[in-house]
């Protein structure tokens, strides 16, 4: 115990210096962004990007941060807005609701953020949406596609917008395709339980399916960044389904149909925007991922989205998913926003709430007013052997189908 | 009595400061978290430090309170201090249940059992659509404010703390000292094991229900065994066994988290590196076994004060 | 499929399951053993073995067993190095506070790595053949049955090791009581390190292994493997190399029996209930002996 007094003396200096100067940053950057005249005066803009960037969906956070941030680089590099800089300031929302509220209060109060940007997830974005209402302060969702996201009681949240579609759209149109393309009588879904995203699509999956004449014989359920799928696969090959829905992200999603043909399964297994990475392929491999189809918000071979792509892949050095995609943008819809309003939340929030027909890295949308849910198409993919191929194209959703969508909310 | 003077004016000059706006409102939330991790980590040290009681599902006490509580509130139209008395009463008695059987064991293999029930209590409440689900609870109102937590904070360290100088209370530490001896002496081990888990967990609910009414939505991540560890880092940091300490661990870990929010991709790895070394240059925590008011010059004065006041009077 | 059917392929998927849980909880037991401390650190440095084995597949171009080697070895300095930093200063003080070191080099390790890998997972190239046999219609993975038989192997290995030789003698007079140890002679620190040494290049094979069977690894792919590791460990007598074992495989087969025939989505839960009712029968595990503490 005393041998090492000295190690000991070392190492509490060091961790008194850690602390003291930690501490002295993180105040002394409150006090500093205080100034209100400092904001007026400067020649930036501050945005606030509340993101995961630790704990469990860290992933999805990350890539969506990384796509918000070349946004924004593109037009800093062009001059800025009006000839001013945006700066990004970040903060973690360590993938839970109660810290995205705590990140996002930070980015409101302590640095006067004029819109927020994030979190990934739905329940955090839904944690934080209260403390930016009160606030005035504008947010796009980039990926959180749950409905009560803008939404809440039936009446749209002024300040909460999305740069995706809707889980009920995803859902529809998967049923179709799997009535309608497959000629599935049956299915089985396969969720993920610790997921409202996965929860809430395998629900209207379910209706949408069931209504168009088929059947949805078992459902059986999975945790995040669970590693061995096969005893629930097993219990799944016995329905002998016609296909097999699996709204997940990615990572699972590529284990899940590694071991579901190892074990023999061969019937078609259907996803969301959530399996949309190219590391799916790496994961399931190739021959795998035969019979298998999702749906997402842009078609990598499309010409449109090449220049993202390309943008994207020369700034990170690999090839965007759909995070990344989506948070792009959600970027480009921001700044589009700032150019014509400045600082000013209110502006901004007006102007996100009227984008028409704007150009993003995905393609072109426009925002609708009175659900606060851009006007988007979707795609249909296939993978053969490896590639990607486009199987349908679902135009931007029509008024009187948005209409119903709507109703049943 | 000089600690209750002490109590209010510290809420009297913090709520002032809150009011005239020199503290913001990122830093007024986390005065409330501290409040909050108070109440945590000073129920979590009754069972932990002062009984001695190796327990890793503190997280999950909490769940059940927040959720009780906002059904309270949200489905039945109560008042908040109901809704945090029967968060209380359902985590109390889900606390007595369970330790009623799993006290038996010691050591480690209570650990991994307290901690097996906390991640069961957050699995099942992810399976009740009712509260939510994996979604979480959305639409809570926001009734929690400074006041509320500070003053139930108040009432629970005046609880604790006087359990904890009462009869219960010393057979607890007994236990704590020597499980067999205290047994031979007399002391129902069983009995005061329980007895310190389940007032543990209900102020573990308590602190759940205002958790819950702070944040809007509240969902089952907000509980996993990770929260657990922090508040045990919280009552380890702070000394095992003190009630100064559990409130300066409360302290410290909640502001280095706020304070280090403006680096988030260091900040784990900065308060990795601070909990290391903290347990390098104090092992038994800030405090110890060391009540604030028994550090020698504090004492000296408190007894001052006391006396001119008894002399006053 | 009948049901019997059904229940033998439930029980092949269990145990293969289960084999993962129980290489990593070998190395787990062995680190109680020794100092009786919860290395939550253990599954990242699993973790930490993973992506060595990972860099040395996709930079050094090793192939898998090269790559395994090197990954154990250098993992087994890191653990070294971990015990002799973060724990060793901490010998004499109360078990609570190592467990809460434990927990921050687990904090450090988790995201430092994050800070350097980035938190999007990595996905092993294909360095041996995946291929499944169909024996009667039961379907059997070859990689799996490859762990399997590792974990069997390394189990008796390290048997042999603690009972038979001089270091193993010393790990166990040690992990009785250290300071007589120490009297008698046995160099404790040394044996200590060495332990840590072990029981990582045993994290680390697990690593590179599940790696390459479940194909990808993330910088925080060890908290749930860990935690289950420790449940095995703890299910089959904490500090007891064939209890690890078999705690694993018990485990495993809980689980994949529960998410076969009850319910998946309570799978986990019922997991740990198991685990609370054997330690409630059986306080100190299925192959613990239930000793009584000394005044």
């Amino acid at each position: 115990m005393f041998f090492s007094k000295k190690k000991f003396r070392l190492a509490s200096m060091i961790a008194c210096g850690i602390l003291a100067s930690a501490l002295f940053t993180g105040c002394g950057g409150g006090d500093s962004a205080g100034g209100g005249e400092q904001k007026a005066a400067g020649d930036e803009i501050v945005i606030g990007a509340n993101f995961e960037l630790t704990g469990n969906h860290a992933q999805y956070g990350a890539n969506a941060n990384n796509g918000l941030k070349l946004a924004v680089k593109e037009i800093n590099d062009a001059g800025g807005v009006n000839g001013k800089k945006i700066k990004i300031v970040e903060a973690d929302s360590k993938s839970e609701a109660a810290e995205s509220v705590n990140a996002a209060t930070k980015l409101i109060s302590d640095d006067k953020v004029v819109a927020l940007v994030g979190p990934a997830v739905t329940a955090n974005v839904i944690a934080e949406s209260q403390v930016a209402t009160d606030n005035m302060i504008p947010i796009i969702a980039p990926a959180a596609t749950n409905p009560d996201v803008t939404v809440e009681n039936g009446k749209v949240k002024p300040y909460v917008f999305r740069a995706c579609f809707i889980d009920p759209q995803q859902s529809e149109v998967m049923a179709q395709f799997a009535r309608k393309d497959l000629m599935a009588n049956t299915a089985v879904l396969y969720l993920d339980s610790s997921s409202d995203y996965s929860k809430s699509l395998g629900k209207i999956f379910k209706e949408r399916f069931e209504a168009d004449g088929g059947t949805v014989v078992m459902e059986e359920a999975f945790l995040a960044k669970d590693q061995d799928f096969k005893a629930a696969l097993t219990k799944i090959q016995t329905a002998n389904a016609d296909v097999i829905f699996v709204p997940a992200y990615y990572e699972e999603v590529g284990k899940i149909i590694k071991q579901a043909r190892e074990l023999g399964i061969t019937a078609a297994i259907l996803g969301t925007d959530g399996w949309d990475d190219s590391k799916v392929i790496d994961i399931a491999g190739k021959d795998a991922l035969n019979n298998t189809f999702f749906c997402t918000h842009y078609f990598e071979g499309d010409a449109e989205v090449q220049p993202f792509i390309k943008a994207y892949k020369a700034e990170y050095n690999t090839d965007p998913n759909v995070f990344a995609a989506l948070g792009y943008d959600a970027g480009k819809m921001l700044v589009n926003a700032i150019d014509k309003a400045g600082n000013d939340s209110k502006k901004i929030r007006d102007n996100i709430e009227a984008i028409t027909d704007l150009q993003v890295g995905t393609g072109k949308i426009t925002m609708d007013p009175s659900t606060h849910n851009p006007i988007k198409g979707i795609v249909v993919i296939e993978t053969k052997d490896g590639v990607r191929e486009l199987r349908t194209k679902i135009a931007p959703i029509s008024p009187e189908a948005q209409e119903r969508n709507e109703a049943e909310q | 009595m000089i600690m209750l003077v002490f109590g209010l004016v510290l809420y009297g000059i913090l709520q002032m400061m809150i009011s005239a706006k020199v503290i913001g409102s990122f830093w007024e939330l986390n005065i409330i978290l501290i409040c909050v991790n108070i109440i945590m980590s000073v129920s979590l040290n009754l069972i932990n430090g002062y009984t001695g009681q190796f327990s890793l599902g503190h997280a999950g006490f909490m769940a059940v309170g927040a959720y009780v509580g906002v059904v309270a509130t949200v489905k039945f139209g109560l008042p908040l201090i109901v809704a945090l008395i029967l968060g209380a009463i359902a985590a109390g008695c889900l606390g007595f249940l369970i330790g009623l059987p799993t006290l038996r064991l010691r050591g480690d293999y209570l650990a991994i059992a307290t901690l097996g029930l906390g991640e069961i209590i957050r699995i099942v409440i992810m399976n009740i659509d009712y509260v939510g689900g994996a979604a979480g609870f959305k639409g809570i109102p926001h009734l929690t404010n400074f006041t509320w937590v500070f003053f139930v904070m108040l009432v629970t360290l005046f609880f604790i703390k006087n359990f904890v100088n009462s009869s219960h209370g010393r057979a607890c530490i007994a236990i704590r000292e020597n499980e067999i001896a205290a047994e031979a002496m007399g002391v129902n081990t069983t009995k005061y094991k329980v007895m310190a888990f389940t007032i543990g967990a209900a102020f573990a609910g308590v602190a759940g229900g205002l958790f819950a009414h702070q944040f809007y939505l509240i969902s089952p991540t907000s509980f996993t065994f990770l929260s657990s560890f922090n508040y045990l880092i919280m009552v380890v940091m702070g000394g095992m066994g003190s009630i100064t300490g559990s409130i300066a661990g409360a302290f410290v870990v909640t502001f280095i988290s706020a304070a280090l929010a403006s680096f988030p991709e260091a900040r784990m790895i900065i308060y990795a590196l601070a909990l290391i070394l903290m347990m390098f240059y104090r092992p038994q925590g800030l405090f110890g076994y060391m009540e604030l008011t028994n550090v020698a010059p504090i004492k000296k004065l408190l007894d001052k004060l006391s006396g001119a006041k008894g002399a006053a009077t | 499929m009948d049901f019997a059917h059904q229940l033998v392929q439930q029980l092949i998927n269990g145990v293969s399951l289960g084999s993962i849980y129980a290489l990593i909880a070998l190395g787990y037991t062995m680190i109680y053993g020794i100092i009786k401390l919860i290395n939550f650190a253990h599954g990242d440095v699993y973790m930490v073995g993973a992506y060595i084995g990972f860099a040395a597949i996709t930079i050094g171009h090793l192939s898998i067993f090269p790559a395994l080697l090197l990954s154990m070895a250098i993992t087994a300095v890191l653990g070294m190095l971990v015990e002799r930093i973060a724990y060793k200063p901490l010998r004499h003080a109360p078990r609570i506070s190592l467990l809460i070191t434990a927990i921050g080099v687990s904090f450090f390790l988790e995201y430092t790595s994050m800070y350097f890998v980035t938190p999007t997972p990595r996905t092993f190239p294909e360095v041996m053949p995946n291929i499944s046999f169909n024996l009667g219609g039961f379907i059997i993975n070859g990689q799996q049955l490859l762990i399997l038989s590792i974990t069997i192997v390394l189990m008796a290995i390290l048997t042999y090791i603690v009972q038979k030789t001089k270091l193993g003698k010393a790990m166990r007079a040690a992990s009785f009581d250290t300071e007589t140890a120490q009297l008698m002679g046995v160099d404790s620190d040394k044996v200590i390190s060495m332990t840590f040494c072990i029981g990582s290049a045993l994290a680390a094979a697990a690593g590179v292994l599940v790696g390459v069977y479940y194909n990808t690894i993330d910088p925080l792919m060890g908290i749930m493997p860990g935690l289950k590791a420790f449940v095995a460990a703890v299910l089959g007598g904490i500090g007891i190399l064939p209890g690890a074992v078999v705690g694993g495989i018990v485990l495993g087969v809980v689980e994949a029996l529960v998410a076969g025939f009850l319910s998946s989505t309570f799978r986990d839960a019922a997991a740990f209930a198991i685990l609370i009712l054997v330690l409630l029968i059986k306080p100190g595990g299925l192959f613990g002996k239930n000793t009584n503490e000394k005044v």
